[in-house]
């Protein structure tokens, strides 16, 4: 993974050093809470219902046993013994006091770490394919580019105070695990002739007005690919909406001026750029960066493992997560794993310090200290021999993180709701908790197959129900929860916004509704392999809202 | 209002007149872009030097053929979450090559100056900074990712120093 140079290490602690004279003129009174707060806001501080929250930057979502570490003694001293993955590929901790934040800072330094441009109006963290570098389907490693797009954007000086705040994702796989179609810029990598690009969207994004992004350019050459970027940020920068926060994304200009004519601008921009504003980003610094991710030497292994084999024949529950939490890998004889934060009955993406310390020694046992954390709210350990795998996965159920469910019924992703955030309308842990509680038979689960249930507390979409193959939308209405649920959506490369069945249910009706729309698609797959959402494809979402509904 | 420029507080020459007003014969005048642009040959023949204030909407290659002319460009921050004013600047100075004073008015905080300095703009009218924490603003960090119209050299281009791309 990517080591900071002497630049990056000294730009963190200018950062931190800047940072700890804003909140020692905050806390003296000379700046202004108004004033204060987009400042606070780029170095990822959130004042929420409770507590300030600090969200700290996990670029690409990669980490190292060091890292994640260091993660822990912060949850431990400065939390409650507990950190949240984030869709974002991020962690926030909930309960850090302002005055305590530059230490935090500081320790996050330490380790090569920082919680720049987390939140605000700017670029945020790049995310990336959380099996990057070793998924069997990728063309190329994405991880390298999302590096260079974090340096170009960090302190980006023309581009942080943006109309709202703005997302880049990156894949290089067929099958886009990074949800690109949904971002503000969705990057697909490609290779044409021996030379590398990528093909460009733009205007995606969910919250009240889900888009699906529109194709601005087939092939971007790498080397100039942040000119491209820098033309589309100025277009939205000169041009997106200030006049009302909920029409300032990017999505809002592309569909309000048109595709062609957006392209048109994009383009013109980009053929305006003089020689002296290119950058200038050396052959020599691209080789550099991507010398940083070379693939673990992983010794030779035959594609299949005895030890492995045997322990799945002795122990079922063995066998029920390595047929759910495994990935192919690229080299023979080694697996992704997934490691699940969606224990039943437990909080989506919750991690306490302890099980932090367990996947960092994991990692380094096991797993070439390299870890990723993934926007469906999990961690991943890219590089595992199946010979290993027993041992991986007996620490982990020891420590409660081998809950055999990755991408099916109770791996949702879910907001923190009205529980935590200030935005929220209505609940949503409570709500994913009962849904799981539902469905708490794993073979059941994996009966049933992928199935991504996504639920956020309010319109704003931070629990990406668009996107879900059932979404659960929570509303408000006269001052109580109901929960509107979508079917048909999905982020992959057939990305689309999921359709709104009906009137809202109670909280209590919505598991029972659930289960019905699951029988119902039981019914009607033609095979086991043919999943939930291809049911949808084929015969529409009529046959679910009929059974949502069907209750006596 | 204290006005900072390349360092150091200097005296303010310029007088602002909004459209409604009529320009008086000599002084140093700061007009809007629409009366610049309405008036042109009127302004630019005076004795005395004209500049113009830019609003975050205002198009500034408008004033592309205007540009060695004027004396004095600002460019107005209603509110400091307005963040056009920084591409404004970027593209006077790389795009359309203006080289005199460009200068922030308006809602111009401290923790601002820095973008505002590396977008281009060398002077800065504040209420909300004195001298000694707008030099420090500007010293905070010792190097930049990227290049600006500041024409700091880049971290990508500082790190092969002396190689062949360098």
């Amino acid at each position: 993974m990517y080591r900071y140079d002497e630049f990056d290490a000294q730009i963190v602690r200018d950062r931190v050093n800047q940072f700890r004279g804003q909140v020692e003129r905050r806390l003296a009174g000379e700046l202004l809470e108004d004033e204060f707060k987009p400042l606070r806001l780029q170095n990822g501080v959130y004042l929420q219902l409770h507590a300030y929250m600090l969200r700290v930057a996990i670029p690409y979502g990669q980490l190292n046993p060091r890292q994640l570490r260091q993660l822990a003694r912060i949850a431990r001293d400065y939390d409650k013994g507990y950190g949240h993955w984030t869709t974002r590929q991020n962690i926030q901790f909930n309960w850090v006091a302002l005055k305590d934040i530059p230490d935090v800072l500081d320790l996050l330094a330490d380790v090569e770490m920082h919680a720049i441009q987390t939140s605000g109006n700017c670029i945020r963290n790049t995310t990336t394919d959380h099996f990057a570098g070793a998924a069997a389907d990728e063309v190329m490693d994405p991880r390298p580019w999302c590096e260079i797009i974090r340096q170009w954007s960090t302190f980006h000086p023309e581009f942080a105070f943006l109309p709202r705040k703005f997302k880049i994702a990156v894949t290089a796989a067929g099958h886009d695990r990074a949800a690109i179609r949904v971002h503000d810029i969705g990057l697909h990598m490609r290779e044409r002739g021996g030379q590398v690009g990528f093909e460009v969207h733009v205007g995606g994004g969910q919250g009240r007005t889900p888009h699906i992004a529109a194709k601005v350019a087939d092939f971007v050459p790498e080397g100039e690919l942040l000119d491209y970027l820098e033309a589309i940020m100025r277009v939205y920068n000169r041009f997106g909406r200030r006049d009302n926060k909920y029409k300032a994304r990017i999505k809002i200009l592309v569909s309000e001026t048109g595709e062609e004519a957006f392209r048109d601008l994009v383009e013109a921009e980009f053929e305006a750029q003089r020689e002296a504003e290119k950058i200038a980003l050396p052959q020599a610094e691209i080789e550099r960066i991507h010398a940083y991710f070379a693939p673990p030497e992983l010794a030779g292994k035959p594609a299949t493992s005895a030890a492995f084999e045997r322990a799945k024949a002795a122990d079922p529950g063995f066998a029920l997560w390595a047929d759910a939490n495994l990935h192919p890998h690229k080299q023979a004889g080694y697996a992704s794993v997934t490691v699940s934060h969606k224990p039943v009955g437990g909080i989506a993406g919750d991690a306490t310090d302890r099980q932090m310390m367990v996947v960092a020694h994991l990692a380094e046992a096991y797993g070439h200290e390299d870890i990723r954390v993934s926007h469906a709210q999990n961690l991943i350990l890219p590089h595992v021999a199946l010979d290993d795998m027993y041992e991986v996965y007996r620490e982990l159920d020891a420590a409660g993180l081998a809950t055999a469910n990755e991408s099916l019924i109770s791996d949702m992703i879910v907001c923190p709701g009205l529980d935590y955030c200030n935005l929220a309308n209505a609940r949503s842990i409570p709500v994913g908790q009962a849904i799981a509680r539902e469905f708490a038979s794993l073979e059941d689960q994996a009966d049933i197959g992928q199935l991504h249930i996504n639920i956020s507390g309010c319109i704003n979409a931070c629990g990406h129900h668009h996107v879900g193959h059932i979404g659960i939308l929570g509303v408000d209405r006269k001052g109580e929860e109901f929960y509107q649920i979508t079917f048909g959506g999905r982020a992959d490369e057939k990305a689309s916004i999921g359709q709104i069945a009906g009137p809202g249910l109670r909280a209590e009706d919505v598991p029972p509704a659930l289960k019905r729309v699951v029988e119902r698609y039981r019914a009607l797959r033609t095979e086991k392999a043919e999943r939930f959402i291809d049911v949808v494809e084929r015969l529409g979402t009529e046959p679910f809202k009929e059974a949502l509904y069907a209750a006596d | 209002m204290p006005l900072i420029k390349n360092g150091a507080e200097i005296e303010n020459v310029w007088s602002f007149v909004p459209d409604e007003a009529e320009l008086s014969p000599d002084g140093c005048v700061v007009v809007t872009l629409t009366r610049l642009l309405s008036q042109a040959d009127l302004l630019l023949a005076r004795n005395t030097a004209v500049g113009v204030r830019l609003m975050p909407e205002d198009d500034p290659h408008l004033l592309a053929e205007h540009l060695d002319r004027l004396g004095l460009i600002e460019i107005s921050f209603p509110k400091y979450t307005d963040g056009r004013g920084y591409s404004q600047a970027q593209l006077l100075r790389r795009r359309l090559g203006y080289s005199g004073e460009l200068r922030a008015v308006g809602h111009v905080l401290r923790d601002q100056i820095l973008y505002m300095n590396r977008s281009g703009f060398d002077a800065f009218e504040t209420a909300r900074a004195d001298l000694p924490s707008v030099l420090e603003a500007m010293s905070e960090f010792s190097s930049f990712y990227q290049p600006a119209a500041d024409g700091a050299r880049s971290v990508f281009a500082a790190r092969h120093v002396g190689s062949q791309e360098g």
